[in-house]
């Protein structure tokens, strides 16, 4: 497994243009119909934002692990982090938007050294939903981290965190040596100050996605296997289980090609692809500010580098008005939104 | 055409079958997605049992099909490999059990 980012490693799919580029080209060139022809079919292009719903904010691509399918590409040698600056522009487009959700992501959005400062300062601004997409490992990595649970449960955050699955060797293979079980340390802890607990108002989350070239199964069935596994062997209890198809871009992309599945991947995700998921992709109800404070409509455009198609682009010149009258912008992963049951950070959309 | 009997690319144009024989092909397309819904069985049961009988049957489609779908029902290796060797039991003894029927054979003619 590596332990250092595609960047740090200088290979190709570490870079935007080349992976866009890879995904426009070979099988899609002409055995397979781009996702612009499948909107076209439907006469949903270009594609239209909903209402504004969840404001998601990047804090960073710092992360202590180097899981093999990320699609930031995070890691410990990423250096960019969002400032205290761009994080006062946040807030003050968080005290004035229509979006009910807000949603930290990363890397490891806790390792941002303003973290606990901005979580403070946005909860005084009654998000009806705050969330912090925690790695769980992050809670066990440091003496200065394991006081998270308390520090997320006093101002009523709202953990997801990600466990590909309830087995110490599939979770490791993925996510790191050692990660299994510094995960349920973390679960446990996170259960002993009331998240996840039945009665408790603190909500925890977990995120599912497959660790291989396959694609996710229903997500009832697979959160019933999880909460009965988990109960048994470790007594952790959560809310509900997100499914989330691997998209092809950065590391899974990578993946996909060095293992030879870029091909059956495509084939799978075109041949699942469901009409119906196209009415609630998030990015109609999302909008992603990047470490930098750049817009995009989804975190996978963030990272593919597709800034929000407006003559409004950064975060200090944020107008909702505007913003909602964009098209949105698409590619070949988009695919990965739409296989069957429809996949978004808030699980299957259908 | 192909120089091979099995072309994994071939397991996308099954539903194809129904283009030449369009009622009995859709009626067995109905029944096998009505076999693997949920019912006294979990779908996640009726995975395990198609995976070992497509190693009895030995159909590498079936193969392919339903190690990606135990995969994405989150089924372990471990536990495919045991319904693996739960066909294989039953396929062996089947063989095996016909050795009564060398034994009484072999018995009756032997003085």
């Amino acid at each position: 497994m590596a332990t250092k980012s595609l960047l740090a490693r200088k290979k190709l799919m570490a870079k935007a243009e080349e992976q866009l580029k890879f995904l426009s080209n070979g099988i899609f060139n002409n055995e397979l119909p781009t996702f612009k022809n499948q909107l076209e079919k439907i006469n949903d292009f270009p594609l239209k934002p909903k209402s504004l719903e969840i404001l998601q904010l990047n804090l960073g691509y710092m992360c202590n692990q180097v899981c093999e399918h990320c699609h930031v590409d995070a890691g410990p040698d990423r250096k960019e982090i969002m400032t205290k600056d761009t994080m006062l522009q946040c807030l003050e487009v968080i005290k004035s938007t229509s979006a009910h959700t807000l949603d930290l992501t990363g890397g490891a959005p806790e390792m941002n050294p303003n973290f606990r400062w901005f979580v403070k300062e946005a909860a005084k601004l009654g998000v009806k939903d705050f969330i912090v997409r925690s790695n769980l490992t992050i809670i066990r990595a440091n003496k200065k981290y394991y006081d998270l649970p308390q520090f997320f449960k006093k101002h009523n955050v709202h953990v997801v965190s990600s466990m590909p699955h309830w087995t110490r060797g599939k979770t490791d293979k993925q996510r790191g040596e050692g990660v299994f079980d510094k995960s349920i340390k973390a679960l446990q802890e996170l259960n002993a100050v009331g998240y996840g607990m039945p009665n408790s108002k603190l909500k925890l989350d977990l995120v599912y996605n497959p660790s291989g070239a396959f694609l996710p199964s229903n997500q009832e069935a697979l959160e019933q296997d999880f909460k009965i596994a988990l109960k048994e062997d470790f007594g952790i209890e959560f809310n509900s289980l997100f499914t989330i198809t691997n998209l092809p871009i950065s590391r899974y992309l990578d993946y996909l090609i060095a293992s030879n599945n870029y091909e059956d991947y495509m084939y799978k995700l075109v041949d699942a692809y469901n009409p119906a998921a196209v009415k609630n992709v998030m990015c109609r109800n999302t909008l992603s500010v990047s470490w930098d404070g750049w817009l995009y409509d989804c975190d996978f455009n963030q990272m593919l580098e597709m800034k929000v198609n407006s003559r409004i682009q950064h975060i200090k010149d944020y107008n909702e008005d505007q913003l909602q009258d964009r098209t949105i912008c698409i590619s070949q992963h988009c695919y990965g939104c739409t296989a069957g049951a429809g996949s978004s950070c808030q699980g299957s959309v259908v | 055409m192909s120089d091979s009997y099995y072309d994994p690319k071939d397991l996308r144009k099954f539903p194809k079958i129904t283009e030449w024989s369009e009622e009995v092909g859709t009626k067995f397309f109905d029944y096998y997605g009505k076999v693997f819904e949920k019912g006294a069985l979990s779908e996640r049961e009726k995975s395990l049992i198609a995976l070992a009988v497509s190693h009895v049957v030995k159909c590498p489609y079936c193969i392919d099909a339903y190690t990606q779908d135990g995969l994405q029902r989150g089924i372990t290796k471990e536990e495919m490999m045991e319904a693996v060797h739960a066909g294989a039991a039953i396929e062996s003894g089947a063989t095996l059990v016909h050795a009564t029927q060398m034994m009484k054979k072999y018995d009756k003619l032997s003085h």
